[in-house]
């Protein structure tokens, strides 16, 4: 185990980079994917269409064609992703706002994928909210819109919680595509160099990355267990 | 019956070429197969009576051994092979070319399927413990290539700056040498996993530079006609050597004996030129024969 150690700030510094790259691309996935949840279940038949194909497409294509999409086809067609150079969160995200393209690539193609499986779950969510809950909404008065904002999405958020949490859980296991895709310095990347370049041996340092991983994903999971024990006391 | 009857054709073309051949050489300076006077038993001896030589080389490296649609590899390496054969008085036409990608050079030279391996063969200890090189017969470096405007990069000290953006291939030397230039590798450096994406994130202006082998850049300056140059020189020495089959000295000397001749005469620039040097503009090196 001392290659880990001896490492330790290789390990630390991937982690810190995977965490981020997760973080951000969690946030766009739910935004996408609940978006895309509202189409698909809106009154109008253009965005139900639109949400359909959405999940269509990028449910059903590998991750690896969509990251390709996201590194090499949006330079092709003149984007550089500058539109996520946010301000302010580029000062907590380094990598956000560097010349750099590939991060935001990363954001963009893990958010997209996951969106599709996102909208998915949560249009499960809203399925599992009995049909009067709605229909009593409607009958008060209620838009479409209050309708979901204030009746059914909170509801369907309970539902959909734990195939949610499958889902990103997915998506942070996922991001180690991220390193073979211009993402210097994530997790498994930098774990890998240390095997090929360095001559570490190869069991301690990958037993290293899953430890990183599990850091991630096993208290994710423990929380998601008691989020769904705290609704089955609620209910 | 239908086979016997192909076998008998083959047989009759086989035999009917091989007379050709015997033929031509019996218009050769000496007369017969066996031309010249090397010592018996030697390897060039064995070459010179089979009047065949089988080399190993690259089909997929511009400049060097690229296999077009003439349907023979062609480039410097093959150059260098061509002089091989023609000091062990063996015509063009009967060099036997075979390709050998990187990973699997020793072992053709172990299980005697080529006679030498000219394939931009970078000699190192680790390969001499298991063959012998000829050689060195070239120095390549690692460089840096640029588009054709760019003025900004001059040599690896012009990353110090932290701003300019290069990439490599993933867990490769030439991306941990560059590393030691760049003065914030987070915002400088990209990897990915073949060299094709780097050349397309240079089009697309993600980075500013491409680093490896001069050998490996030259060969996208030839296919992307114009786009691209090599900015200053090779930073690094890769000296490419001849592989031939461990212990035979004699045989290893005689190529070595080839190769300064050809420096001396002048052959050596004019096939470089005539190949790899159309695209790598920089200072030919002429490199010193390692004897030990």
């Amino acid at each position: 185990m001392s290659a880990v150690l001896d490492n330790f700030d290789v390990f630390v510094s991937g982690f810190w980079l995977t965490l981020q790259l997760c973080l951000l691309s969690a946030i766009g996935a739910l935004l996408v994917g609940t978006v895309m949840a509202i189409f698909r279940i809106s009154p109008v038949p253009p965005l139900r269409a639109v949400g359909t194909s959405y999940v269509t497409v990028f449910r059903n294509i590998p991750l690896t064609i969509v990251f390709f999409f996201a590194a090499f086809g949006l330079p092709a067609l003149g984007s550089n992703a500058n539109f996520l150079r946010i301000p302010g969160l580029d000062q907590l995200f380094t990598r956000l706002g560097i010349d750099l393209p590939y991060f935001r690539f990363a954001i963009i193609a893990l958010s997209l994928y996951t969106g599709a499986f996102v909208c998915e779950a949560l249009r499960s969510g809203i399925n599992a909210v009995p049909a009067g809950q709605a229909e009593a909404a409607r009958a008060i008065g209620l838009t479409f819109t209050q309708n979901l904002r204030y009746v059914v999405l909170p509801q369907a958020w309970k539902a959909a919680i734990v195939p949610l949490g499958s889902v990103i859980i997915a998506m942070i296991k996922n991001s180690a595509l991220a390193g073979f895709f211009g993402v210097i310095g994530d997790l498994s990347n930098s774990g890998y160099s240390l095997i090929t370049v360095q001559g570490e041996p190869t069991i301690p340092i990958m037993i290293g990355i899953s430890v990183g991983f599990l850091i991630m994903t096993v208290p994710l999971g423990i929380l998601l267990d008691r989020v769904e024990k705290r609704r089955a006391v609620a209910r | 019956m239908r086979t016997t009857r192909w076998v008998a054709v083959f047989g009759a073309m086989a035999l009917a070429l091989s007379a050709a051949a015997c033929g031509g050489d019996d218009g050769g300076d000496e007369g017969g197969s066996g031309s010249s006077n090397f010592a018996a038993g030697s390897t060039m001896a064995r070459l010179n009576e089979a009047q065949k030589i089988r080399v190993g080389t690259k089909f997929d490296q511009p400049g060097f051994g690229l296999k077009g649609l003439s349907g023979k590899p062609e480039g410097f390496d093959v150059e260098i092979a061509k002089l091989v054969a023609q000091a062990l008085d063996i015509p063009e036409d009967k060099i036997e070319y075979t390709e050998t990608p990187s990973t699997v050079r020793e072992q053709v030279i172990q299980q005697d399927k080529v006679d030498i391996v000219v394939a931009t063969y970078t000699i190192n200890d680790k390969r001499k413990q298991v063959i012998d090189f000829a050689g060195p017969y070239y120095i390549a470096g690692q460089s840096i290539l640029v588009k054709t405007d760019n003025s900004d990069i001059t040599g690896p000290e012009s990353f110090k700056d932290g701003t300019k953006k290069v990439c490599s291939v993933t867990n490769s030397t030439p991306a941990s040498n560059i590393e030691q230039y760049l003065g914030d590798k987070a915002k400088q450096l990209v990897l990915f996993d073949i060299y094709q994406k780097c050349i397309d994130a240079l089009k697309g202006g993600q980075v500013d530079a491409v680093t490896t082998d001069n050998v490996i850049l030259s060969g996208f300056i030839s296919t992307n006609e114009g786009q691209f140059k090599l900015a200053g020189q090779p930073f690094t020495e890769e000296p490419y050597g001849i592989g031939l089959k461990k212990g035979d000295t004699a045989f290893k000397n005689f190529i070595n004996d080839t190769l300064e001749k050809a420096f001396q005469d002048g052959t050596y620039e004019k096939v470089w030129k005539e190949t790899a040097g159309k695209f790598d503009t920089s200072q030919l090196k002429t490199p010193t024969i390692d004897r030990s």
